[in-house]
């Protein structure tokens, strides 16, 4: 038997494979139709603290190998959250980390503070970066000093571990990512999404209402992969890689690269099962090549 | 939501630029529901990346179709395919039409535009089922877009034709021929799917004779299944506005939910 088991050190997940913020609804959603428990985690849609309507349409643009989204974090809010959502969700055995948003400082406190309060929430993921909600896409996350800043005032808090989730619209991301170990962060999980747009040329209007929105998919899987392994290198809390991963091979990439575990976002909108089926290929990975155990292989790229 | 990675093309038919493919799918058949529709992935490899929305078009048995208009690169592809190939589907996906036995002996109207027609047929066929009487009209550019005439006419509906050149029917927009129509009968019920600006003038006429009608809304989709929140509307629901997926609380909606 493979163990597929990681240990994050502030989390312990049944194996490295996490449903990504914004893929995976609140993470009930799918639960008529997958066997949820097979998963490491789920990260929640983002949540600010009270309900939020979204961008208007189109929200949506589809590219070569990926798509921009700008969807605007529409949202049920802290309370319906927990009282709807979160009494449901613990029941199933994944990891539940609950991605937080916030307009302000104020608000990404406030949002923990209410739900540390709550059970059943494993983690938070600090969604400092999300590109989509203002035009320009201005997010703590592409300073260093305003990541700090959040991210120790979460921290003093936050009754449970937190994970910073960096942009990738830097130009340094180690800096960021050092900022965020500075200020207390359990781990760091990244990249969110690329700035992006996209034009139609029949109108010339943008494809999106919003102007701009994030790139996700499998287009920025290389670009991710060089990120992660930078921010690997350099911190020494727990990485958790994202980017485009479709496959039990992209996700060996990302924990080669030095991930402990890895985030399956836009995977789960083309194919339901994709994190389940990302799974089974890691599964069928560690037994074809003898390794019992995958954290075996995490940060082993040969140079 | 079911996923059937293998759908059997078990038929092909063609018209121009039009496309008709019979799905082998019996558990996704056996569930559908007229309005319903299905993801389809176009290929199996990586591009294009998203799955496509299809209305159901009909069931036969074990079988679904969808009816679609070569279009863009998803559709392009897709009718490339032919009979024996397989589809990776999720289906059946979003809330139907309403089919209510009450319409027993009640007359309604359906009222499809282009490939906006392609819903109309499996409704027709269940409303027909509880006994509804039936009249769909049915309204393209010219004579050659009306690919589905011979189709419908089999089945026995009756049938009022339009198109906007006049190479068949009433000459014009098919919202103007129900309007004409309506001179002689008012229906219980209608049901319209095709381009945004008919569907709202189609909403508009029912409203101003207070006849109830539903419409099936077209959008852009990122999953089909209510995760990504793409495929949003402004819809009246509760008394309140509010951004609703088309694919999980629609595709149909009422008149009134619309806001056009």
């Amino acid at each position: 038997m493979t163990d597929l088991s990681v240990d994050l050190g502030f989390l312990k997940l049944k194996n490295p494979v996490i449903a990504a913020s914004g893929t995976f609804g609140y993470g009930l959603e799918l639960a008529p139709f997958i066997d949820l428990n097979q998963l490491g985690g789920i990260v929640t849609k983002g949540l600010y603290f009270n309900p939020r309507p979204g961008n208007p349409p189109p929200r949506l643009a589809e590219t070569p190998m990926g798509l921009i989204n700008a969807i605007g974090l529409q949202g049920i809010g802290v309370k319906r959250f927990s009282e709807e959502i979160l009494p449901q969700l613990k029941k199933y055995e994944p990891a539940v980390i609950v991605n937080v948003c916030g307009e302000s400082e104020e608000e990404y406190v406030s949002v923990v503070d209410f739900l540390s309060q709550k059970e059943g929430i494993s983690a938070f993921e600090l969604n400092i970066s999300c590109p989509n909600v203002k035009k320009g896409g201005l997010c703590p996350a592409l300073d260093p000093k305003e990541t700090f800043s959040v991210v120790s005032s979460v921290k003093k808090t936050s009754s449970f571990p937190i994970i910073t989730k960096l942009s990738p619209n830097v130009t340094n991301i180690e800096e960021i990512a050092l900022s965020a170990q500075e200020a207390g962060s359990d781990g760091i999980s990244l990249v969110n999404t690329f700035l992006a747009m996209a034009v139609d040329v029949k109108t010339r209007k943008p494809k999106l209402d919003n102007l701009f929105g994030g790139l996700s998919g499998p287009a920025i899987k290389p670009i991710a992969l060089r990120m992660v392994y930078q921010v690997a290198s350099r911190v020494n809390i727990p990485v958790i890689g994202m980017g485009g991963i479709m496959s039990g091979n992209d996700a060996l990439e990302f924990l080669i690269a030095g991930a402990k575990a890895i985030e399956v976002g836009t995977a789960n909108l083309v194919d339901p099962e994709a994190t389940l089926k990302i799974i089974q290929e890691l599964k069928d990975y560690c037994k074809k090549n003898g390794i019992e155990k995958i954290e075996e292989i995490v940060g082993t790229l040969v140079s | 939501m079911i996923k059937d990675p293998q759908a059997l093309i078990m038929r092909k038919e063609s018209w121009e630029d039009y496309y008709l493919l019979s799905l082998q799918s019996p558990d996704i058949a056996n569930q559908a529901k007229p309005g319903q529709f299905t993801m389809v992935k176009v290929t199996a490899q990586p591009y294009p990346l998203l799955r496509r929305p299809f209305s159901i078009h009909s069931r036969e048995k074990e079988n679904i179709e969808i009816f679609f208009q070569k279009k863009g690169v998803g559709t392009t592809i897709l009718a490339q395919k032919e009979i024996n190939d397989s589809l990776d589907i999720l289906g059946p996906l979003g809330k139907g039409f309403r089919v209510d036995p009450g319409l027993k002996g009640k007359t309604v109207f359906l009222v499809g535009g282009g490939r906006g027609i392609a819903p109309l047929y499996f409704l027709a066929e269940e409303l027909a089922a509880i006994g509804a009487s039936v009249k769909i009209f049915y309204g393209t550019k010219s004579l050659s877009d009306l690919c589905l005439k011979d189709k419908f006419e089999k089945k026995g509906f009756e049938l009022f034709y339009s198109t906007e050149d006049g190479t068949l029917g009433f000459k014009g927009l098919v919202s103007d021929l129900l309007k004409a129509e309506l001179q002689n009968l008012i229906p219980e019920y209608i049901y319209s799917c095709g381009p945004e600006l008919m569907m709202k003038k189609i909403a508009q006429i029912a409203a101003d004779k207070k006849i109830s009608s539903e419409f099936s809304l077209e959008s852009l989709m990122g999953c089909g299944f209510g995760i990504c929140w793409s495929c949003v509307r402004r819809i009246r629901k509760d008394g309140e506005e509010t951004w609703l997926k088309i694919c999980e609380e629609g595709p149909v909606f009422s008149k009134e939910e619309i806001i056009w």
